[in-house]
């Protein structure tokens, strides 16, 4: 196949998940009387300086949290909990960076770490649940997050101060706070300094799933787990270290927002970034550049909706459609493009190599 | 064929069908006389599932005819085969367990009596008819696997099925069992339903069977009635008389053991042994064949061998180390080649490209990893050569296994796990469902390296392959070694005898 071609394919499925969210979100907007052309004009009008820095770091976030969601999907594990796993590992970051006992930089360096490790325990459980008694991670994730919402609530009321109307953690000493980086010149809002991070994690994700011994065998487990096994992999054991990978990955989802913005956990702390994430990874197909695409399409629609009730009166949740069949729509497509590809590929290679074999089937068979 | 009774419950003539460098059926002829018992024998792979898919309207044939009471007809789908009364109770049940024995019956049959009193009162009939014994309104959960398939074959009777096609039924059954499912199969005969009964299990074919047809290799090879045969006769029937000559090569064995097993046995979760003191040794430039009549312990003592299994007892010895403590990735580092039987779920990624499938069971060896790292490069060289070397007829490496034919495939896992120098080959039947050429090509390939000095376990239900590359054949019978054999003096009698156990040990 060429390379003009095999890029075809591989956007052909998102495009057209595009065109169908754009016709249904429409029709929507139609059935409810609404204004559609006042409402794309407004979706996509060009975002000004502070929008647009908004939106790479709404990127940010959602890369982290995709990436994390996309470690487990690469081997068919269902890891819903990037959610919980990235409140418990922000939350005990928060705790950890609150107390001050390391200065400065270091206290940041070791906090991540303590994030990382708290959100990859919290993978863990369910992790080894899977591997030893056979519970379903979908099921068990998804009631981990729900335990996670609460026990960090519980905690942050044991261990918390009371701001006004909130409980917050002690906030971070400002040495330890991650500046930003001055993107637009002129513009007050900065990128998060941790952008780079989300950049070096996709790099280790890339390298550590395409180019070690490690992520092959990873990868082989979720193309076919009998496979794996007779090749000598361990797959309980692989089940575990994916979960406890894709939650130290969750677990940073959390750090641009802590050391960036908000410099405490607080009852407030942004939530609902861990589902995002994975429509995310399964809009960018688990691929370290297409989850930055995937990220940065939800940013810019998450941004843009938020002017929609005052430009067109539209309800900015109308978005939430959108990215609803956007997702929706790309599953079946991707589908679609790989049965395509894979009966163009017989073919091709039937008739490239029209010779004997395969041919000759029933001859020398005696009856 | 003026009278209805004379005219065949089902006809097929010439029935062929192929897929893709598979040889899955050809020139099939069934005559199945209406209101009878019939049963189909045939190795796994023999082509009786393909055969029955093709009655059941799922494979369409690419040649020849179906005919159902005399009447010639294409079938389409599986409702196109109801339609018709042709209904088939699967080896692996349907059923929903959290609904009840009626509900699971009318699921997907509303139309026929409704869900409610009329379809209570049909399936009441039906099983008081046949002496199933279910209660309608009984969980499912609840169940024992006998009851089961009888709400399976119930399924099909609801549906208005007068010929019935049951899959392997006496593969789940314990002997009680099976003698209840004998009572009503000879119930729905003598009210003139026609069993169509698929089995590898000889002593229950010839006590229920009225006729028997025999499949080998895709084809129907011989009718016989089941008073005219023996156990070994059918055995020797499924397996083929025609011995080939042994390959006249000189011998290549050495003296030097390669691998040993001692004393080694296995046993199920449940208790069940699956393996019993198996004791094998093979030299390097030997290849040690396993006969037996299918799932009498072959697959567990491949599985055993390479690691996926662990040995409850006894010790496995690789080049005098012993490697029983080790996982499968070890054992296939330290040199043990796999060539499992269903290569497609076992020793292939579909969806992956040819070089991706090189480094597949190869992670810790060059050329395909260099330490924790791939090596994208060497993976790559080496496929081609691979492909180069064996004739694996693809345009490249980076083409998606799934696009290979099954016999280039097969030629490409023959490729790859010779490659390394690996000391011990485990080939459980690595030909077949290959076409000729692939065959030819893969014996040659196991003859050459063993001549270099390689020790080749090959399990095989083809007897041509066993005599035609082994120096020794060990017959297993119900996880047991019971007898071994010179390929260059058997004769087809011996080893059914054997294989069957039915004239007492052979050795």
């Amino acid at each position: 196949m060429t390379a003009v071609r095999r890029l075809a394919t591989v956007l052909a499925a998102p495009l057209l998940a595009f065109v169908v969210a754009g016709v249904v979100t429409s029709l929507i907007l139609l059935m409810a009387g609404d204004s559609v052309s006042r409402f794309w004009d407004a979706l996509f009008r060009m975002p000004d300086a502070r929008n647009f820095v908004n939106i790479i770091n709404n990127s940010v976030v959602l890369y982290l949290s995709g990436l994390a969601a996309a470690i487990c999907f690469r081997m068919k594990l269902f890891n819903i909990g990037v959610e919980g796993q990235y409140r418990v590992a922000v939350f005990a970051a928060a705790v950890f960076a609150g107390q001050a006992w390391l200065p400065g930089y270091l206290n940041t360096a070791v906090a991540v770490l303590v994030a990382m490790l708290v959100g990859a325990l919290w993978a863990g459980i369910a992790g080894l649940l899977r591997a030893t008694r056979g519970v379903s991670e979908v099921i068990s994730t998804i009631m981990l997050n729900s335990i996670a919402g609460t026990l960090v609530a519980y905690l942050l009321r044991q261990v918390g101060e009371r701001r006004g109307e909130t409980m917050t953690t002690t906030p971070l000493p400002r040495d330890s706070w991650v500046g930003g980086i001055p993107l637009i010149p002129g513009e007050a809002s900065k990128v998060y300094g941790f952008a780079v991070l989300a950049v070096l994690a996709g790099v280790a994700y890339w390298l550590i799933l395409n180019r070690t011994r490690f992520g092959f065998e990873l990868r082989a487990t979720g193309a076919s787990q009998p496979a794996a096994l007779a090749s000598g992999v361990d797959v309980k054991r692989m089940v575990v270290m994916a979960m406890l990978l894709s939650g130290a990955v969750a677990g940073l989802v959390g750090m641009p927002l802590l050391f960036g913005t908000d410099h405490a956990y607080a009852s407030t702390f942004q939530s609902g970034i861990g589902f995002t994430g994975i429509a995310v990874a399964l809009l960018g197909r688990n691929h370290p550049i297409g989850i930055a695409l995937g990220a940065i399409v939800f940013s810019f629609l998450i941004e843009q909706s938020n002017v929609l009730d005052i430009v067109a009166q539209v309800s900015p949740d109308v978005v939430v459609v959108t990215q609803g069949v956007i997702v929706m729509s790309v599953v079946i497509a991707y589908e679609v493009v790989r049965r395509y590809r894979n009966t163009a590929e017989q073919r091709g290679v039937a008739r490239s190599m029209g010779g004997p074999s395969g041919k000759q089937e029933t001859e020398g068979v005696v009856a | 064929m003026s009278e209805s009774a004379s005219v065949p419950a089902v006809e097929l003539h010439g029935v062929g069908k192929s897929f893709p460098g598979v040889v899955a059926n050809h020139e099939v002829d069934l005559s199945v006389r209406r209101g009878t018992i019939h049963a189909l024998v045939g190795e796994n792979g023999a082509g009786k599932t393909t055969l029955m898919k093709i009655l059941y309207g799922v494979q369409k044939p690419d040649r020849g005819t179906i005919a159902l009471n005399g009447e010639q007809l294409t079938l389409h789908s599986p409702t196109d085969a109801i339609e018709h009364a042709v209904g088939m109770v699967f080896q692996h049940f349907m059923l929903a367990d959290n609904l009840t024995v009626l509900e699971n019956v009318i699921l997907g049959a509303e139309g026929l009596y409704g869900i409610r009193d009329r379809a209570r009162a049909k399936v009441a009939e039906i099983s008081r008819a046949y002496g199933f014994e279910l209660d309608p309104d009984e969980l499912v959960e609840t169940l024992g696997v006998g009851q089961r398939q009888r709400i399976e074959i119930l399924k099909v009777l609801y549906r208005g099925a007068r010929i019935i096609i049951l899959d392997e039924p006496t593969a789940v059954l314990v002997p009680q069992e099976v003698d209840a499912l004998f009572d009503n199969l000879r119930e729905l005969r003598a009210q003139g339903n026609t069993l169509l009964f698929i089995s590898h299990k000889l002593d229950e074919v010839l006590a229920i069977a009225d006729e028997i047809t025999v499949m080998r290799r895709g084809t129907t090879v011989a009718s016989v009635k089941p008073s005219d045969v023996t156990a070994h006769d059918l055995a020797e029937l499924m397996v083929g008389t025609e011995l080939p000559s042994p390959s006249t090569a000189e011998s290549t064995v050495t003296d030097q053991v390669r691998l040993e097993l001692t004393d080694v046995s296995l046993v199920d979760p449940v208790g069940r042994s699956l393996l019993s003191d198996i004791n094998l040794r093979i030299h390097a430039g030997e290849v040690l064949g396993i006969a037996g009549v299918e799932g009498n312990g072959q697959t567990e003592l491949v599985e055993t061998v390479v690691g996926i299994r662990r040995a409850s007892t006894g010790t496995i010895e690789l080049e005098s180390r012993d490697i029983t403590g080790w996982g499968a990735r070890d054992r296939r580092g330290a040199g043990i080649g796999y060539i499992p039987e269903d290569r497609q779920r076992h020793a292939l990624l579909l969806d992956s490209t040819v070089w991706e499938n090189r480094i597949l069971g190869h992670q810790t060896r060059e050329p395909s990893t260099r330490g924790v790292w791939l090596n994208l490069r060497g993976a790559r060289a080496d496929s081609a050569r691979i492909l180069e070397q064996y004739d694996v007829r693809t345009p490249s490496v980076d083409t998606h296994m799934l696009a290979l034919s099954g016999g280039n495939q097969q030629k490409f896992i023959v490729g790859r796990e010779m490659s390394g120098d690996p000391v011990v080959l485990v080939a459980a039947h690595p030909t077949r469902g290959v076409d000729v050429g692939a065959q030819a090509a893969i014996w040659d390939h196991i003859r050459e390296a063993r001549k270099l000095g390689l020790a080749v376990l090959l399990v095989s239900a083809d007897l041509d392959e066993l005599i035609g590359l082994s120096d020794s054949i060990q017959v297993i019978l119900r996880g047991r070694l019971v007898g071994e054999f010179d390929p260059q003096t058997v004769s087809p009698q011996e080893l059914g005898a054997a294989m069957t156990g039915a004239e007492g040990e052979a050795s």
